[in-house]
Order: C-alpha cells, then structure tokens, then sequence
C-alpha cells in the first residue's frame, strides 16, 4: 500500500513538471533544420540560448539540401546549410515568395597532415587528389622517400570528409585502397604511428606528433581558413527568410556567433570562427 | 485466509482416511489465488513474447526496408540492381553516379571471419581437449571462468588494442605498410571468438561419457589415441557447433572491425595478402549509418547489406543449433 502511495506522488510530481515545463515552451519557438556539419554548431547555440532565454529551440540534421527545402515550405525558421544555395533553389525560394539570406557564422577547414619523418614538406592540390584516387602510390613520385602511400579517410558520413571530398577531389571518387576511419583522434593517431601515412583532420588536431602540408604553398592556420585561402576551407551558413527583425529571436540567433560564447562554441566543435583577434 | 488453512487441515486429517474433497481449491473458494494464478502466467508469457516478437520484428523491418533498393519499378532494373549488388566491387554510395557493389564487403567479412576461425579453431580446440581430458580437475575450475572474461571485454577495448598496439608493432616487426589490415582484424577477431570455441568444444567432449573413454583404454588405447580417434570423432557434432558460434561472434562483430580492418572497399590481391586493409559489412552499415538521410538509395542499400548479413547469421545460427541438439542426445547416452 505504502509502495501504491509513493508511486502515485512520483507520478503526480512528474506530471506537474512537465506541465510546467510545457507552459514555459510555450513562450517562444525557433526552428532549425538542415546540415549535419553546422548541426553541432546548431545544437550548442541552441543549448547556450535555452539557458539563457527560455525559449524552446528544435534543431533537425537532415542535410544542406533537406534544410533549405523546409526553410522555402516554412517548416522551419532557419535553414543550416555548408554549402551556398544552388541556383534552382534560389528560384524555387523566390517563386515561393521566400527570400534566402545567408548568414556566415564559421569556417570550416580540414588539413593535410603526414608521418613528421616524412620529408616532403609541399604538395599541390592536384597532387593529394591523385594520392585519395589511387593515381600516386609511392611518396617517391613525390621527392619523398621509397615508401608506400597509405592513404586514410575520414568515414562518408562525415562533415569533415563532405569538404575534402568536394574541395580536394571535386567529388571524383576515392580509390578503393583508400582507409576509412572514423573520427578526427583517430585518424591523427594512425598517421602519429605510421611512416606512409597521410590523413586529413580538423585544425584542432595539429601538433608535433603529426606536420601539416602545405598545400598550394600556403600552411593551414587560422588566419589562412578564415581568409578562405587554404584550399580545404569554406563557410558554413544559416540561411533565413529575409534577413530577421531587429532583436528577434531568429536575429539574436543569427548574430550569437559574434559573442565571447559563441566564438567559443564554433571553435569547440572544431571550427575556425570568422573573427581575427 | 485462516478458514482456508483450517479447511486445509481438516484435509489432512482425513487423508489417512481418503480425501473427503478435492486438495484444488475451485475459482469460487480462491478467487484471489485463481486470478493471481492466471494473472501471473498471462504476465510471463507477455514478458517470453516480447523477445520472440523483437526477432520477427527485426526481420520484418530489415526486410520491408531493403524492398525498395531492389524494387525501382521494372523487372529489368530490379535484376540490374541484385546482379551490381552482388557482383560488382565499388562502392560509392555517395558519388554522383553512386553504385551500391557490395561484392567487396561480403568477400570481406568472409575474409576476417576465416583468417579469424584459420587462427582461433585449432587454438581453441586444443584447449578444449586440454581442459576436458588432461588438466587436473583444480586448475580447470579456474581456467575456464578466466577464459569467459575474455568474453565480457567490450569489443571497443579490444578496438582500442587494435588500433593503438596492435597496428604500429605490425608496422615495425613485419613491415606492413599499414598495421591496421586484414590481419590484424583476424587476430583480434580470433581472440574475440576463442572463449566461445573453447568452452563449448570443452562441453562437447566432456558430454563424451567416461564409460567410451575407458572402452578405448580397455582395448589398449593410448591416451592420445583415445582422443583423437574416440572422443573427437564422437564429439564432433559439438566441435562443429562451437566453430559455427565462434563463427557468428567474428561475423558480426561490428566496433573491432570498423577500427582494426582499415575499412578500404577492395578485394585483396594477390588473395592471400593479409597486410592488405579491407572493409566488411557490419563496419560500412556501422560507418555509413548515422548520416544517411532516411529514405534515401544509400538508407535502403545499407539496409540490403544488413539482410545479407542476417540471413548469414541466420543460416549459421540454424546449423549450430541442430549440431548442438545433437550433443544434447549424446549426454543421453544415444547414438
């Protein structure tokens, strides 16, 4: 009976939370919805705003292409994209009286890194796609020593892949010899123990046990991402419906990158933020 | 409650004697203890349910969910699809002209899964026939809870292992190009599947009576002749069941391969260079997964790969369970 009685009370508290929870939701809403590469950024200024405002943030990964569709339907307030729109999309949004416009809120650069006894310090562009397609297998071809390529890959499913594959490759296909992994440490950990190694990471995963290339004659850093100047480097965007009402919440959303907070959170997640300080 | 018990001692006063009523209370005496009864029984029945329902369920949701990748509308294309599934190699799902060639990722689970069962079946079966016919009865008591810990490591751990030790030292002492391979998959997938092997090959020839074991001795058998030629051969029903099962645990193992295979979408050659990497289907559901838009080509191809993978453990699942029916009769005393 007495077990009856506390399971009723625990019942009665939970409901009267949620209530009260679902009164406070009510208030204000904001809906996101597209990349899963901003997604992170998304979620983390969502979180930051919930705490502080009290409003009630939604935050959808389905992809650049899926978000800006929900953003020209209206079934979402900002659309997160890491690519600029296309032009048919720009049409349908237009033709469907929304207008797209896009909010810069980081940059995204990923950087060639290989084994630091590894002697070639440069290589083009065009060389390290030949490299992921299978077209140069020994570091010899490239004035390095006598030794097999072993190139690595981040998994399809990354953000950090999308950019490499898109900036470096022009979305041709890798070779099938190519190794996947599946996360930032541990491609960095491979190339760390594995003198023909090569791999891509995210610039916070820079350090002595691994060197960054040149690529282009030009060093992945900050300042060079930022600028756009390193080849694997790009926006990413919000995309909203016209640009937000002065102090609304979808313009204080859009703007949250230019604080302390949110520059932290850009670089938290891996990012490059736009200010130079 | 007390009327009852009185009742039920008036019972047993009288049983000397033959009982005046019957010892089961009707519904209409115990209503409480008839519905409990009932109730109880409806309730573990729902709970036994729920896990044979959680298996046709995955069935049907695999299946519904791979239709779609086969069925583009025409005969022809389906066929198309089923033929570059099977026998093509590339796999680019998220290309411009993706292909879904899955050739690659099934000859590779076979890859590991044999490399693993080359290195863990002989191992394990020595052990086997170590714990169940020579060791001395103490040193077997802790022997085998020890080998079923290596079961209970998380296969990440044993990924970590792969990754962080195990690749680098085939780098340095064997000279592979890359330490994360084909080989180095099989080994940890073997030490993965031995506890398994050997304690089921170890049930199997102790389920081997000693009566047989003594006949053998008793026509002048030597110890090693007994086991080879008697209780092997009478236990190989068991034995086969236990590489089937060791079989499964390596074929479906999903964390060490995605991080110990190298994951690159190739057949090796020449076939039997190990140092090569390669990519099996558990780890491309497992990489490709958590990205994949629902309903898109990619969702439904992935989906076909997990069928293909079920029906495999389905199949294996089926035969080990007959073989080790089979020991079942044995420990009887039939055969």
């Amino acid at each position: 009976m007495k077990k009856i009685l506390i399971l009723a009370m625990f019942v009665v508290v939970a409901v009267g939370l949620m209530s009260v929870a679902g009164a406070a939701e009510e208030k204000k809403a904001l809906q996101l919805d597209g990349s899963t590469t901003v997604g992170p950024v998304g979620d983390a200024f969502a979180e930051a705003f919930i705490k502080e405002k009290g409003c009630s943030i939604t935050v959808k990964k389905t992809g650049s292409g899926d978000g800006v569709a929900a953003l020209i339907d209206g079934r979402c307030d900002i659309a997160m994209s890491s690519r600029y729109l296309k032009p048919e999309e720009y049409k349908r949004a237009v033709d469907a009286n929304v207008f797209p416009v896009a909010h810069v809120i980081a940059m995204d650069g990923v950087c060639v890194i290989v084994h630091p006894s590894n002697p070639v310090k440069e290589l083009t562009g065009a060389q390290v796609a030949d490299i992921y397609m299978g077209k140069i297998k020994n570091w010899k071809e490239l004035g390095g020593s006598d030794m097999p390529i072993v190139a690595i890959s981040r998994d399809t499913s990354s953000g950090t892949y999308e950019v490499f594959h898109e900036k470096v490759l022009k979305k041709q296909n890798m070779d099938a010899a190519v190794e996947y992994v599946n996360a930032n440490p541990q491609a960095h950990a491979r190339v760390k123990s594995t003198a023909g190694a090569i791999a891509y990471v995210g610039l916070g995963f820079l350090d002595s046990n691994v060197k960054a290339l040149k690529i282009d004659g030009i060093m992945p850093t900050r300042q060079t991402i930022a600028q756009g100047a390193y080849l694997v480097s790009r926006p990413l965007f919000l995309f909203t419906n016209g640009y937000p009402k002065l102090g609304s919440l979808t313009h204080a959303f859009c703007i949250f990158y230019l604080t302390e907070e949110g520059q932290s959170i850009v670089e938290a997640k891996g990012f490059v933020s736009l200010t130079s300080y | 409650m007390a009327e009852n018990a009185a009742q039920t001692s008036v019972g047993q006063k009288k049983a000397a004697v033959g009982f005046s009523r019957s010892l089961l209370l009707t519904p209409s005496e115990d209503l409480v203890g008839f519905l409990s009864g009932h109730l109880g029984r409806a309730i573990l029945f729902c709970i036994t349910a729920t896990s044979v329902a959680a298996v046709l369920l995955i069935f049907y949701f695999v299946i519904r969910e791979s239709i779609p990748f086969f069925y583009t509308g025409t005969a022809a294309s389906g066929i198309a699809r089923v033929k570059e599934f099977f026998l093509d190699t590339g796999w680019y799902p998220s290309a411009t002209v993706p292909r879904y060639g899955a050739l690659a990722l099934i000859v590779g689970s076979l890859y590991v899964t044999i490399g693993a069962l080359v290195i863990a079946v002989p191992l394990g079966l020595l052990a086997g026939v170590y714990l169940s016919d020579i060791a001395p009865f103490s040193l077997r008591q802790i022997c085998k809870p020890v080998i079923e810990i290596l079961a209970a490591i998380p296969s990440v751990a044993y990924g970590f292992f792969a990754v962080m030790v195990l690749a680098p030292w085939l780098q340095t002492h064997l000279g592979f190009s890359t330490g994360t391979n084909a080989m180095n998959a099989s080994l940890i997938l073997a030490v993965m599947a031995l506890p398994t092997i050997i304690s089921v090959s170890e049930d199997a020839m102790s389920a081997i009576g000693r009566e047989i074991r003594e006949a053998s001795y008793g026509l002048g058998a030597t110890r090693a002749e007994t086991m080879i030629k008697v209780v092997l051969p009478a236990a190989h029903s068991g034995i086969l069941a236990a590489v089937l099962l060791g079989m499964m645990r390596a074929i479906g193992e999903t964390m060490v391969v995605w991080m110990a295979s190298g994951n690159a979408s190739r057949i090796p050659s020449p076939w039997w260079d190990v140092s090569q990497s390669i990519r099996t289907m558990t780890a491309t559901i497992a990489g490709d997964m958590g990205e994949t838009p629902k309903n898109s080509e990619h969702y439904y191809a992935l989906f076909t790969v997990g069928l293909t993978l079920l029906v495999f453990t389905f199949s294996l699942n089926l035969i080990s369970e007959y073989l080790l029916s089979q020991i079942m009769r044995n420990k009887r005393g039939g055969k």
